[in-house]
């Protein structure tokens, strides 16, 4: 299938629904009043100049309900992008589409394209398991095996064959704790159970485990709902420390985390994606009327 | 790039309240700041002492609406973490009232300006001729604030660049003023503590034009989420504006 043209300069001026003024009139610099209802186009820029994940057209049916609406969105290469937007918009939906994680539900349709590097993921004779490996995911309750600290780390590269010798896994094991900045506090004690440990550290623990399979992207769905401010702040702190090595989705309900932790927030609405930028941009001056009513607590 | 404003209110109400109380405060002291500077005008242009003292006694009250703005100011960040057109809106307020202040302050300088004239010339009042230029710079300087104000409350950004450009005529009008105020002096010595007091006047209203202009540069960031601060004159605010770039 032909891949389309990601050079965000080429980017169709349809992508953009704002009208432009001409500029040589004097008139008046009222903004034109945008609809309040679902735009048929998303606002904003969609491409990445250097995508990790190309989405284009992305549809999921449940059945006969339809949950998402032609998603087209470009994840970029070592950014994290936050997806906001009220519960049921599709966020959660979509992000589970990156990872064929949609596969697993009885009933569940996916149609479109998506592209991680160049290799359309959505191939019905794709290795899903690896794919699951190259785009990790952490939930919202911090789900760690029932095994050792340590094990539960190591399963992943043993069942993958990335590790041959004890030492390897061991080295292994401590760079993906290390990484989560979880391996200080559980250096003494990798032999006791995943699950005896604190709510954040269990996260963390997870975000370990992703990453020990060497993946490309990490996908998380609210890693910090069921955490205290505390180790909400750590995770917050470790996606921007693993941002260098790694390409980040993250599905938040905090507006607030989402300006935090972002470089490009996507806002989701009724199972369309209504709006993309900079983060920055979108919660100092979104384009949207949705986008508005939504971060500004304008829920009708 | 156009921007929306919050339109239908928040689902926690007590946030509109708490906007539309900040939103009352800044009118009011608008209205007073306005007030105030007609009375210094008033009593300077008239000999009226009264009106200049009682000027100089609500500066207090100019003073302590700014502390209650900020105050209040401070409770909205804390409790509401605004964002988009909100956050602009409080930013821009806050801003506002700081200018308002200062508006203050120029006000309270030209009612002194006025007593100390009264002692100078005990009675007898300075040649109208002197004080042509302070009643025509002062009366668009007192337009300029209105506009200002009428720019913040009805968020209206033509409103808010009529205020630019018209501060460029006041600009203007200081200028021709300071060339007359001189010729006044060679033509007789003696007016010179006069002629002096009067610059310091006409600065001050210089100063409320610029203070005015702040406000609608305010305006123009709460509405347009865009930064014309420090672009120069007018015409560059406008061209900013046409732009559409973030």
């Amino acid at each position: 299938m032909q891949m389309m043209n990601m050079d965000p300069i080429a980017a169709p001026k349809s992508e953009l629904a704002v009208e432009h003024e001409p500029p040589h009139e004097r008139h008046s610099h009222r903004a034109p009043k945008l609809s309040a209802s679902t735009p048929e186009q998303t606002l904003g820029e969609i491409h990445a100049a250097d995508a990790a994940i190309v989405s284009r057209t992305v549809s999921v049916y449940y059945g006969t309900k339809r949950a998402l609406y032609d998603v087209s969105l470009d994840i970029g290469r070592n950014e994290v992008i936050a997806l906001i937007g009220p519960s049921g918009c599709g966020k959660s939906t979509y992000l589970r589409c990156l990872n064929r994680m949609n596969d697993t539900i009885e009933g569940c349709r996916v149609t479109g394209d998506i592209f991680i590097d160049d290799q359309n993921i959505r191939a019905p004779d794709l290795d899903v398991v690896q794919l699951r490996a190259r785009v990790g995911m952490v939930f919202q309750k911090p789900n760690p095996f029932p095994k050792s600290i340590y094990d539960n780390v190591a399963y992943g590269p043993r069942i993958h064959g990335l590790v041959r010798t004890k030492s390897e896994t061991d080295e292994l094991v401590e760079r993906s704790l290390t990484r989560a900045g979880l391996f200080d506090e559980v250096k003494d004690r990798l032999l006791a159970p995943g699950t005896g440990l604190s709510g954040g550290q269990q996260q963390r623990l997870c975000i370990a485990r992703a990453i020990a399979v060497e993946p490309e992207v990490i996908l998380m769905d609210e890693p910090c709902s069921a955490l205290d401010p505390i180790a909400t702040a750590k995770v917050e702190q470790l996606i921007d420390d693993l941002r260098a090595n790694y390409t980040i989705a993250i599905v938040t309900h905090s507006m607030q985390q989402a300006a935090r932790v972002s470089q490009r927030t996507a806002y989701f609405h009724l199972g369309r994606l209504v709006e993309v930028g900079p983060t920055r941009e979108i919660f100092k001056n979104p384009v949207h009327q949705l986008t508005v009513d939504y971060i500004t607590g304008r829920f009708g | 790039m156009s921007t929306v404003q919050g339109r239908a209110g928040h689902t926690v109400r007590q946030f509109d309240t708490e906007l539309e109380d900040l939103r009352g405060l800044v009118l009011k002291m608008g209205k007073l700041v306005t007030q105030q500077i007609r009375d210094a005008l008033d009593g300077l242009l008239d000999d009226k002492v009264a009106l200049a003292k009682m000027v100089q006694r609500r500066e207090d009250w100019v003073d302590a609406m700014e502390v209650e703005a900020d105050d209040r100011i401070v409770d909205l960040l804390v409790k509401r973490q605004p964002v988009g057109p909100d956050l602009r809106a409080i930013l821009s307020l806050g801003k506002s009232v700081r200018d308002l202040e200062r508006m203050g302050d120029e006000a309270e300088r030209i009612a002194r300006a006025a007593l100390d004239t009264h002692e100078r010339n005990p009675g007898f009042k300075p040649s109208s001729e002197l004080l042509r230029d302070v009643e025509t710079m002062g009366a668009l300087a007192i337009e300029l604030v209105q506009g200002s104000l009428t720019a913040l409350t009805q968020l209206d950004i033509d409103e808010a660049l009529e205020v630019t450009r018209r501060d460029d005529e006041l600009d203007g009008n200081f200028r021709s003023a300071l060339r007359r105020l001189a010729t006044f002096i060679m033509e007789d010595s003696r007016t010179v503590g006069n002629v002096i007091a009067s610059t310091f006047v006409l600065k001050s209203l210089e100063r409320i034009g610029d203070h005015a202009t702040n406000i609608a540069e305010h305006v123009i960031y709460l509405i347009r989420g865009k930064d014309v601060r420090h672009l120069g004159s007018s015409d560059e605010i406008e061209k900013a504006l046409n732009r559409h770039e973030p």
